[in-house]
Formats: C-alpha cells, sequence, structure tokens
C-alpha cells in the first residue's frame, strides 16, 4: 500500500517534470522569438529588443527554463508578453469556469452511462438492451460541439427555454449561472455518457459472468441485488480507468463547447492566447491542463487500490 | 460460413459509402464546392441544390463530397503516423527488459496528457494552423493507443510455444518480431485502425471548428458547422449536413472496428 | 419416509438439442448420493437445473420438489426460488478461486447468506456465527481476509461454509475437490461429509472420479448421455455394475489394481446433443443389438435398477 503510494508518487513527479521539460522546449524551438511574435513583424528591432531584456528573453534556455518552473511552484505564473497583465489570476480565474463545466459534464454522464450501461449488459438478448446498445453507438458518433449546436437549435432557438450561449458567475447570479451551465453541461455530458456507457456495458457483462456472481445468487440473492452488492465495485474498477482519460478529453474537450456557447473557460484563454501570439500564456495553460490531467490520473490509480484489495498486498 | 455480423456489414457500407463520395468528388460534383454565387445565397433544399447553399451562395451538398476527402485524407495519415509509430513501440515494450518497457510505457502513459486537441493547438500556435499540423498532432495523440493494445497482443503472441521454441532456438529479435508477432497482431492493428480513424475524423472536425485545421477555402465539415453557427436562427439546416456527415463517418468506423473484432475474435462478442 | 429432494422426468434443452433427458432421482433426509458420469454427461446441468441457475438460454421442464417448499422449483420465479437458494437448499461450485467475490472479506461473505435469509437477529449475530461456521471447516482468523489471500483448499472451505450456514436441507456439492491438490482433497471431503451429518442435511455429490463417492456416499447414480442409465446402493453398483456404461467405467477405474494395464471404453462421449436415440450408448457398446435402437426400460426398483437391454449378467454380492 505505502509502497505503492510512494511508487505512484514518484511516477507523478517524473511526469510533471518532463511534461513541464517537453512545453518548455516545444514552444521555444519555434521559429522565430517569441518578443517578435508577440509585438508583429513591423515592430521596431529596439522595441523587440527591450521586450526581449524586460522578459528576459535573452538568457540561456536551461536559466529561462528554471526561471519559469520555479515561478509556477510558487504559483507565478509570469506576465504576458502581450497584455503586460499577470497571468496566474487570469488561469485561476478560467479555471474555475471550466471546472464547473466539467464536473457538470461528468456527473451527467455518468448518471447516464451507469444505468443505462447495466442495463444494456443485464440485458443485453432482449431488444431494450439491443436498441440502447444502438443509441449509444449513435451518440458516440456526435462530436460534443455538434451536440452543442443541436441542443441550442432545439432549447434555444425552436423552444426557447434556455439561454443559447453566455456564461453568469454563480456568486453574481445563481439563477443565471444554473440556466447557462444546463446546456454546455449536456453537451459535453451526452457526449462522454454514451461513449462511458459502452465501457460500462462491457464492465458489466464481464462481471456477470464472474463465478463469485452465481455464488451470490446461489446464497439467495435475485440478479438485479446479486450484480448491485457483488458486480458494481468489481466492474467499476475499468470503468475508473476510462472515467479518469474522459477527465482528460471533457477538460480539452471543453475548449470546443467553450467555443460554441461563448464561456470564457481555460479553453478560450488558451485560443484567444494563440490568436494574440502571447505564448507564454499558451505555455502556461497548456501545461496547467497537462497538470491537471496527470493529477488526476495519479488519483485514479490510487482510486484502483481502494476499489480492489488484491492491489493492496504488495508493489507489482 | 459464419452469420453475417450486423456491425461489420453496416460499418463497412458506411466506410464504403464514404470513399465513393470521395472517390466521385475528384471527377464530379453538382456545382464547384468553392464556386461564391451571390445570386443564390442560403438556398433552401431544393432540385437544383439539394442540401441547399450556404452564406456564400456555395452548393452544401458539393462541399459535403469535398469535405469526405479532407476527412478520410487526415484520418488516413493520422492512423498511418499513429501506426508507423506506435505498432514498433508496442512490440519493443512486449519484447524487451523490464525496465526498458517500462519506460517505454510511461512515456506513453505521459503522451495520453497531451490530447490531439491540445497537441493540435500547440502546434498551430507554433508553425500556423494547416491540415499537416492537424494530421500530425492527431497521429501522434493516437500513438499511445496503438501501443498499448499492440503491446498486449504481442505480450500473448511471445509467450505462445511456437515463440518459446523459435527463442529456444536461437532466433534473434528482429525476425522473431517480424516473423511472428507482427502477423499475429495484424488483426489487432486493423481494429485499432479503424477506431482511431473515428477519433481522428472527431478530432478532426474539432480542429476545423475551432479554425485549426483546414484552411479555407478547402471544404470541410467541421468548418462548415462553424460557418452554420451564425445562422442558428435562420437557417439550422446548415448544421444538419455536415453533422450528419460527421455523426455517419464516425459511426461507420466504429461500427467497423466493433465488427472486426468480432470476427478476429468471436468469444470477445458481447463485450463492446 | 419422505424425500428431501424428488426430481421427476428433468429435461434440459438449448435451443433444438436435447442435453438431459426424463431424469427422475431422490434423495432422502440425511442421504449422501452421488452422482457420477463423464464430463458431457448433463450432471452438472442436473445440479444447475435444480438451484435454477441454468444460463439463459438453457430451459428446463419436469418437476423438481424440495420437502418444505410447498411449489414447483421448476417454472417458479425469481423471487420464490431465491427464498429458497441459501436456506433450504445449498451449493458448492467446482472452482474455489472464482467463486469468491474479490472484493469482500471473507467474513462478510460468510455473514451474508445468513442476513439475506434473516437466519440470524442481526449483524453482529451473523458476524459471531460466520466466526463459528469458518471455525468449523477449520479456518479460524480468516474473517477479516480477502480471497486472494487464502489458497484454494481454504476458499472452498469458506464456499462450504456458506453453503451450510443456514443448515440447508440439501447440499449440492458439484465436483468440489476436481480443482484442488490431491493433498487437500481428503479434508476437503471430510469436511463436508461432517458438515452435512452434523446437520442432517442430505448430500448430492456430483463428480466423475469413483473413488470420491466410494469414500463419501451410500447411493450412487450413474448419468451417461444426458440421462440415469443406473442406480443402487455404492458397493452394490461398484462390485455388481449391471448396465454396460457402469461395467465400463469401473473398469476403467479399477479401484484397487495400480499395476495392470486399464481397459478403456471404446470411442468418444459424443458432443452435447449428438447422442443417439434409443440407448444411448450403443454406439460405443460391445454388446449393442438391433433391439438397442429403441429406449431401454428401467429394470429394478427406483433405489436398485439399470435402463439396459443387454445387462451385465448380476454377481454374488462378495461376502468372503
Amino acid at each position: 500500500m505505502i509502497i505503492r503510494l510512494i511508487e505512484r508518487t514518484a511516477v507523478l513527479l517524473v511526469s510533471l517534470v518532463v511534461s513541464s521539460v517537453l512545453v518548455f522546449a516545444f514552444m521555444a524551438v519555434l521559429p522565430g522569438d517569441p518578443a517578435r511574435v508577440a509585438l508583429g513583424v513591423n515592430a521596431s528591432e529596439e522595441a523587440v529588443a527591450q521586450l526581449r531584456e524586460q522578459f528576459g528573453l535573452d538568457r540561456p534556455l536551461p536559466t529561462q527554463y528554471l526561471d519559469w518552473l520555479g515561478g509556477l511552484l510558487r504559483g507565478d505564473f509570469g506576465i504576458s508578453y502581450v497584455s503586460k497583465a499577470a497571468i496566474g489570476p487570469q488561469i485561476i480565474d478560467r479555471f474555475q469556469v471550466t471546472l464547473w463545466l466539467v464536473v457538470a459534464g461528468m456527473i451527467i454522464a455518468l448518471v447516464i452511462a451507469v444505468p443505462a450501461g447495466t442495463v444494456m449488459a443485464a440485458r443485453h438478448r432482449h431488444v431494450s438492451g439491443l436498441a440502447l446498445s444502438a443509441l449509444s453507438q449513435v451518440g458516440v458518433a456526435v462530436p460534443a460541439f455538434l451536440a452543442g449546436i443541436l441542443l441550442i437549435t432545439l432549447f434555444a432557438v425552436k423552444l426557447g427555454w434556455l439561454p443559447a450561449n453566455g456564461w453568469t458567475p454563480p456568486a453574481e447570479d445563481p439563477g443565471m449561472f444554473l440556466q447557462q451551465l444546463i446546456l454546455p453541461a449536456l453537451a459535453l455530458g451526452l457526449v462522454q455518457g454514451a461513449v462511458l456507457t459502452r465501457y460500462v456495458r462491457s464492465a458489466v457483462l464481464e462481471v456477470l459472468r464472474e463465478d463469485y456472481l452465481r455464488t451470490a445468487r446461489a446464497k439467495g440473492l435475485r440478479p438485479f441485488p446479486a450484480l448491485w452488492r457483488h458486480g458494481l465495485r468489481n466492474a467499476a474498477v475499468p470503468v475508473v480507468t476510462v472515467l479518469g482519460l474522459q477527465l482528460a478529453t471533457l477538460l480539452i474537450g471543453a475548449v470546443v463547447v467553450e467555443r460554441v456557447f461563448v464561456i470564457p473557460g481555460l479553453g478560450s484563454l488558451l485560443l484567444d492566447a494563440v490568436s494574440n501570439r502571447d505564448l507564454l500564456l499558451v505555455q502556461d495553460v497548456v501545461m496547467v491542463l497537462v497538470v491537471a490531467v496527470l493529477v488526476v490520473n495519479f488519483f485514479v490509480d490510487l482510486l484502483y487500490v481502494a476499489l480492489d484489495p488484491r492491489l493492496r498486498v504488495s508493489s507489482r | 460460413m459464419r452469420r453475417l455480423n450486423p456491425s461489420l456489414v453496416a460499418g463497412g457500407v458506411i466506410v464504403l459509402l464514404i470513399v465513393v463520395t470521395a472517390l466521385v468528388s475528384f471527377v464530379w460534383t453538382p456545382y464547384d464546392a468553392t464556386l461564391v454565387d451571390p445570386a443564390s445565397r442560403l438556398l433552401k433544399p431544393s432540385w437544383s441544390h439539394w442540401f441547399g447553399t450556404d452564406k456564400f451562395g456555395r452548393d452544401v451538398l458539393s462541399q459535403i463530397m469535398v469535405g469526405s476527402r479532407t476527412t478520410l485524407f487526415v484520418g488516413i495519415v493520422a492512423v498511418g503516423v499513429a501506426a508507423v509509430i506506435g505498432v514498433p513501440l508496442g512490440i519493443l515494450a512486449a519484447m524487451s527488459r523490464r525496465w526498458s518497457s517500462e519506460v517505454i510505457m510511461r512515456s506513453n502513459d505521459l503522451l495520453l496528457a497531451f490530447p490531439a486537441l491540445l497537441l493540435a493547438i500547440m502546434f498551430g500556435a507554433v508553425f500556423g494552423a494547416s491540415t499537416l499540423t492537424a494530421m500530425i498532432a492527431i497521429g501522434i495523440a493516437s500513438i499511445p493507443s496503438f501501443a498499448r493494445v499492440i503491446r498486449s497482443g504481442a505480450l500473448q503472441v511471445m509467450r505462445t510455444e511456437y515463440v518459446l521454441a523459435a527463442r529456444a532456438a536461437g532466433r534473434q529479435p528482429f525476425p522473431i518480431a517480424v516473423r511472428h508477432v507482427l502477423p499475429n497482431v495484424a488483426s489487432l492493428i486493423t481494429v485499432q485502425a479503424s477506431v482511431s480513424f473515428a477519433i481522428a475524423v472527431l478530432a478532426e472536425a474539432a480542429l476545423s471548428f475551432l479554425g485549426y485545421g483546414t484552411p479555407p477555402p478547402t471544404p470541410s465539415w467541421g468548418r462548415m458547422l462553424q460557418e452554420s453557427q451564425e445562422f442558428l436562427f435562420s437557417a439550422p439546416r446548415l448544421a444538419v449536413f455536415p453533422g450528419l456527415a460527421i455523426a455517419l463517418a464516425v459511426l461507420g468506423f466504429n461500427l467497423l472496428g466493433d465488427g472486426l473484432r468480432d470476427r478476429f475474435d468471436p468469444k470477445l462478442e458481447d463485450r463492446r | 419416509m419422505n424425500s428431501v429432494l424428488a426430481v421427476e422426468d428433468l429435461t434440459v434443452t438449448v435451443r433444438d438439442k436435447t442435453l438431459v433427458q426424463d431424469v427422475s432421482l431422490t434423495v432422502d433426509p440425511g442421504e449422501r448420493v452421488g452422482l457420477i458420469g463423464e464430463s458431457g454427461s448433463g450432471k452438472s446441468l442436473t445440479a444447475l437445473s435444480v438451484m435454477g441457475l441454468l444460463p439463459e438460454d438453457v430451459h428446463a421442464s419436469g418437476s423438481v420438489r424440495l420437502a418444505g417448499v410447498d411449489h414447483d422449483l421448476i417454472g417458479a420465479d425469481e423471487r420464490r426460488l431465491s427464498r429458497v437458494r441459501g436456506r433450504q437448499l445449498a451449493i458448492v461450485f467446482q472452482e474455489p478461486m472464482t467463486a469468491l467475490n474479490p472484493t469482500m472479506r471473507v467474513g462478510d461473505q460468510v455473514a451474508e447468506a445468513m442476513l439475506i435469509h434473516d437466519t440470524v437477529p442481526g449483524r453482529r449475530a451473523a458476524r459471531a456465527a460466520a466466526i463459528e461456521l469458518l471455525g468449523r471447516v477449520q479456518l479460524p482468523d480468516v474473517l477479516r481476509a480477502y480471497p486472494h489471500q487464502l489458497s484454494g483448499g481454504q476458499r472452498q472451505r469458506v464456499v462450504l461454509a456458506l453453503a451450510l450456514a443456514n443448515d440447508p436441507s440439501l447440499l449440492i456439492c458439484d465436483e468440489p475437490t476436481t480443482a484442488l491438490d490431491v493433498t487437500v482433497q481428503a479434508m476437503v471431503l471430510d469436511l463436508i461429509v461432517r458438515g452435512v451429518t452434523d446437520r442432517s442435511s442430505a448430500l448430492l455429490f456430483i463428480t466423475h472420479d469413483l473413488a470420491v463417492v466410494a469414500t463419501v456416499c451410500q447411493r450412487v447414480l450413474v448419468m451417461y448421455g444426458g440421462r440415469i442409465v443406473e442406480s443402487g446402493p455404492v458397493n452394490e453398483v461398484f462390485t455388481s455394475p449391471r448396465h454396460r456404461y457402469t461395467q465400463g467405467l469401473i473398469a476403467a477405474s479399477d479401484l484397487e489394481s495400480a499395476d495392470r494395464r486399464l481397459p478403456t471404453i471404446p470411442g468418444n462421449v459424443p458432443a452435447a446433443g449428438q447422442f443417439p436415440n434409443g440407448c444411448v450408448f450403443r454406439t460405443r457398446c460391445a454388446h449393442a443389438t438391433e433391439i438397442c435402437a429403441t429406449a431401454p426400460p428401467w429394470s429394478g426398483t427406483a433405489s436398485r435398477g439399470f435402463a439396459c437391454h443387454h445387462p451385465a449378467p448380476a454377481l454374488e454380492p462378495a461376502d468372503a
């Protein structure tokens, strides 16, 4: 247990360092220098040189990297080359927005996938199971931004029940916040739900074949209680893996949905940064997204141990 | 004779339809897909324009037809990149010693933290967005799933008696990989290619939607959707046709992948 | 004396194939009955039919009555069946390695058997009872263990403990020791016999191992091709088999001699559902004639009899 925790933590730390090097190196190899990129081709040499000096871009790359990494560790994301504003507050602000969206989407996905996948597995020979299965296959094929467009068309344009786009912070107007959250969260959640449903289905099907489920029924449990008490926890192990990966997909997938619904999240910050050629901001946002994904995967790994006692004995 | 597999048939038919559409678009489309005609802006579907026209008066059906080329092209290159790198990595991880295999798989896991969309945006920021950056980003992002699937398949092959016999006979790893492992994971490669293709179609659509994919005027389904957004109130049909095209393509490749999987391993039939 | 289990004309089919045909058997209170046969003979399906745990596409017809249960188990709905399972009727399956839930503590799995049927007043009592039950199968101190921490033999004893938790009137064991090391087989068999004797439960013991039947059971039923071909007290059937299949089976697994080359039954067991009509054994039987194309009638009584047109001559019981 402890060994595994130490091992996982070490893997996480190494991954974080390696990915920060990758992100930094990638942004550093770009043709042309960031100051020139930020100021545009028409800027004077002096202005570019001044910017380079101001942001320390004239120092050797390793120094710049360590400086950047040190800043990140202290929660200092640096100052934008373009707007000259501190990046940290912007990222924190935008990250909250995206987090709302992703968490709401994930909840919707789970609420759909767990019951639907279980029914699909338990009734996989019946019409209802097959129909759900076909429906999920179609759901998987719809990209989140298309779902968003369709939802807007239906609920905002045709029915006029909900706002087509926009964002209000929850503290400002909770009612409006919820109204504006529903459609984008649905767009993310419906599609991820369809994907997740298929994994829940195969995990439950796998468990239904297990001998211990037969033992549970031989004890006198009816099929559904047997599956509930003995099957779900076992089926959860593969589902949790997918959930971790999906959380990563959702974080990034939110970029597109934010664009559809005009939501000021991390994704739109990234896209704006790219179009403003604000390279440090791009680098910071990418790093935040990657860290989020790695940390999620770390917790997923720990969750396995909680779910499956066989992993607790010793390290692999 | 084995029972016809409905997923395989449906997926095959859809994929074939898209391929045929793309091929036909080289020699014939109802109109020039990029022809701007201000006189026929935003026309409803009719006999002369089956799917109507967009805000520039371009024929939607023609654009969908030509767009299928973009979709297939991006998919083929992306899956090719992923397979060419991912398959050898997976086999290498299965055949090499514990620590080097560990290093490969850990790097693989690390790559999972960089999804296609993020990579493509980074590429776009550095090199400028184009079809090429999109294809390569999607390809790189698809490497981990290839490597993982191939590794587990190759591990099984490595445990079979004929490989053990070949190793006992002193055969070198490379001939074993080429002669025994590769042919036995070929079915896995096919299945994974089909599944990755579906993911590539989705990613390409999302990138074009964001403006990080194929630049105009080359028609692309994702960008057609993005352009349709300003007409959701007046002409929602503009979103419907490219949307359907994307969904159909993804569905086709997913079904094909499922069908192939069942075909190669009938025991798994109920699992997906 | 009323029997604990009465199976009548049990027929099990999957799609168009018949896997078990017209099987009738009874088990008396406290009696230990062996059901022997090769794999594919339908013995496990018979057990699953009694439990009502057949796979979804397999169907059973006929009648299965259990003492103390006022309805037929065949055709009963899940709700009624689940009240009988684990209460009056319990089973130990062949594969101990996978029979227990890997994510649940062993003690909880035993306790659950009692909590489901409310045979104990509460969780605390269930726990105490579980400790006692595990003690009786000589597994003290495993209450908080997970299945993966136990050996195959230990797990099978846990399964036995939870099967016996509610003092069932009938315990079915489906090849309970086949997957175990020879060294622990004897111990598990002993615990099974002791467990049913202590509770005066009846035992239906399914196996392909004649030696095991000889040590555990009082009466034996021989199954082949989905039918019962011979039945009777163990010593009578083993010393004087009448059905030609039983004769071959016993000759092939001669319990005494180890140095002689064992005779085998010619041919192979046909695939499930592919048995000939008439006498199911006729395609492999050296004594088969034309008459064997008709189903042989049952000769003898329900407790000692056989179904063969050309039975082996009855031997005088060896009294020396």
